[in-house]
């Protein structure tokens, strides 16, 4: 690279050391950069490995020969295929109808006005604040006497909204210009319409970004479904495999197999909508 | 007339459909979010156990009790030192990560591709994997040392290296979440700042300091409080790779928490576990904010 790529004002510090520590740097960054994807590497190769071959020679990266066995037998050895449907339907269950209520609540914040709104604003404010684990015992209290353990609902149904959802979303619709929304008034739409058909594509961005936060975050969750579900029937990936990741029985390839697989559709999201990952977590913070 | 008539209806129309709109959301949570958090409260001043139906008041006889718990004592220590190693570390390599990677071309690019891609992954499912390389008889790490000629050693199972094995796990797993929110209030600082500092003398350490650091802070603030919150909640990794174990080394608040909410069925007592998990929160939050204040020169 040419000195002249540097703003100006940076050109008159280059000494003759500065070659070897800026080679020394790119050194180091490539060597950090190899220790982060290396378990993801690990993973996927090892998969495709023999049982055998994982046994004698643990300190091998590359397989002797690509066996695709590992990806045939987790359908068999574990209820795979469940612990999949399973987190579809969780994680896109709860993403679904958390995103349709945030909107609708957010949409009633910003814009409509009705008694106690500031009330529930805080309210919705002072949730964000408590810890999940504070809830998590009565919680689980609660979805025992509804008898909703060991099912979708209830693992579903207290994820259905989220206070950050609410809350990012109102700040969203704050900024859209009142004309929109007065001259659909005067046309004699109703709120209903408003919001279906002015807000929500307006919203598209905003709406995409809460969407992939949420479902990546139902999709990685651990506890919950952990406390939620006991039965192998209702596990969900994370918890499914952790539990059967510590049972001999199960095969070192199979259990990668299962990680690859369970990783796949967040990863090909995340190929095409890295924009979206990064601004969910980035506004929010959480995991 | 005409005009104030309709506007009178559509407030009143407006009142009720604002009502309609937040329902479903306002029900969820107090149902699953506020009334939970009041129980929680009335479950850990009783002698509170799952699956029973009569529940003795206690007062603050948990709370006590937790102060002569040495296990939970642990718990809360094994918690703090893996908060304030983890933070710092975390913040520094991130904060070094964005600066390096600042100036955009198709590699820096993709280098953060690389090293935010462990955030959007399941800690549970990767916690797995870790298990694996750090497992002395099939894991690779052990084999390469002995290979080397070096005693491979079981980190996971020496009650002095299980904490620091987890760290560095946590490490990996996190350092991209502040890398970029660090690298967003960056591209965010005006080169003419930059440009102002070197004219005034400053060399690279000089505008660091003087230039970077004080842009970032409120950046810096929000990374440290977020991660603060994230490790003191810390369970997955644990509960997958340890357990706890070994000797309760491993052991942090979440864990014990669900161990005596779980396991014990000792709702009201793991209760009381999770209040103080909430205290530490709030408490570090405002030390976090004071900290991040009080250097505020301008």
């Amino acid at each position: 690279m040419s000195t002249d790529a540097l703003p100006p004002y940076l050109r008159a510090e280059r000494g003759p050391l500065h070659g070897i520590l800026r080679a020394l740097g790119w050194i180091l960054l490539l060597v950090f950069a190899a220790f982060m994807v290396f378990p993801f590497v690990w993973m996927v190769l090892t998969s495709l490995k023999t049982q055998q071959e994982i046994f004698a020679a643990p300190g091998n990266l590359l397989p002797g020969a690509l066996d695709f066995d590992a990806y045939v037998r987790i359908w068999s050895e574990l209820p795979f295929a469940r612990l999949f449907l399973n987190s579809i339907v969780f994680a896109g269950g709860a993403t679904a109808l958390s995103v349709f209520f945030d909107s609708l609540a957010a949409y009633a914040l910003a814009r409509l006005d009705f008694p106690g709104k500031t009330l529930a604003f805080y309210l919705v404010l002072a949730t964000l604040m408590v810890p999940y684990q504070i809830t998590l015992i009565p919680l689980f209290q609660t979805v025992f006497d509804l008898h909703w353990l060991n099912t979708y609902q209830g693992l579903i149904v207290p994820r259905a909204t989220s206070a950050f959802g609410i809350f990012m979303l109102r700040q969203f619709f704050v900024t859209v210009p009142r004309e929109l929304d007065a001259a659909a008034r005067l046309d004699g739409a109703g709120e209903f319409r408003i919001y279906w058909s002015i807000m929500l594509p307006l919203a598209r961005p905003a709406l995409a970004t809460l969407g992939v936060f949420l479902f990546m975050n139902n999709w990685n969750d651990f506890l919950w479904p952990l406390v939620i579900t006991s039965s192998t029937e209702m596990r969900t990936l994370p918890a499914g495999l952790a539990l059967f990741s510590g049972q001999f029985v199960i095969e070192h390839a199979v259990l990668m197999a299962g990680a690859t697989l369970s990783l796949l559709p967040l990863a090909i999201a995340f190929l095409f909508a890295q924009r979206y990952f990064v601004q969910g977590i980035a506004t929010t913070g959480i995991k | 007339m005409a005009i104030s008539a309709t506007a009178g209806r559509w407030r009143r129309g407006n009142s009720r459909a604002g009502l309609m709109f937040l329902l479903p959301s306002l029900l969820i949570i107090l149902v699953f979010v506020v009334y939970p958090i009041v129980q929680s409260l009335w479950m850990s001043l009783n002698d509170w156990s799952m699956f029973q139906v009569v529940h003795r008041f206690l007062g603050l006889a948990n709370y006590v009790e937790l102060l002569h718990d040495r296990r939970f004592w642990n718990a809360l220590a094994n918690t703090v030192v893996f908060t304030v190693v983890t933070v710092p570390v975390q913040i520094a390599i991130g904060l070094l990560l964005a600066i390096r990677l600042m100036r955009s071309s198709w590699w820096t690019v993709f280098l953060r591709s690389v090293f935010f891609f462990p955030v959007i992954s399941s800690f549970a499912t990767m916690a797995i994997v870790w298990r694996f390389l750090l497992s002395a008889d099939v894991g690779p790490t052990a084999a390469w040392m002995r290979s080397l000629g070096i005693a491979p050693i079981d980190a996971l199972h020496t009650p002095n290296l299980a904490l620091p094995a987890i760290i560095l796990v946590s490490l990996w797993k996190n350092v991209g979440f502040t890398m970029v929110i660090l690298l967003a209030a960056l591209q965010d600082v005006p080169e003419s700042l930059n440009e102002a500092a070197v004219l005034d003398g400053a060399g690279a350490w000089g505008r660091f300091i003087h230039v970077t650091l004080p842009s970032l802070r409120q950046a810096l603030l929000f990374a440290s409080v977020i991660a603060v919150i994230v490790s003191l909640q810390v369970f997955d990794q644990v509960y997958v790779m340890t357990r706890g174990g070994p000797l309760f080394r491993t052991e942090t608040l979440v864990t014990y928490m669900y161990e005596q909410g779980f396991a014990e069925y000792r709702s009201g007592y793991a209760a009381a576990i999770a209040w103080v998990l909430f205290i530490l929160i709030m408490l570090l939050s405002v030390l976090q904010l004071r900290i991040f204040r009080y250097r505020d020169v301008d």
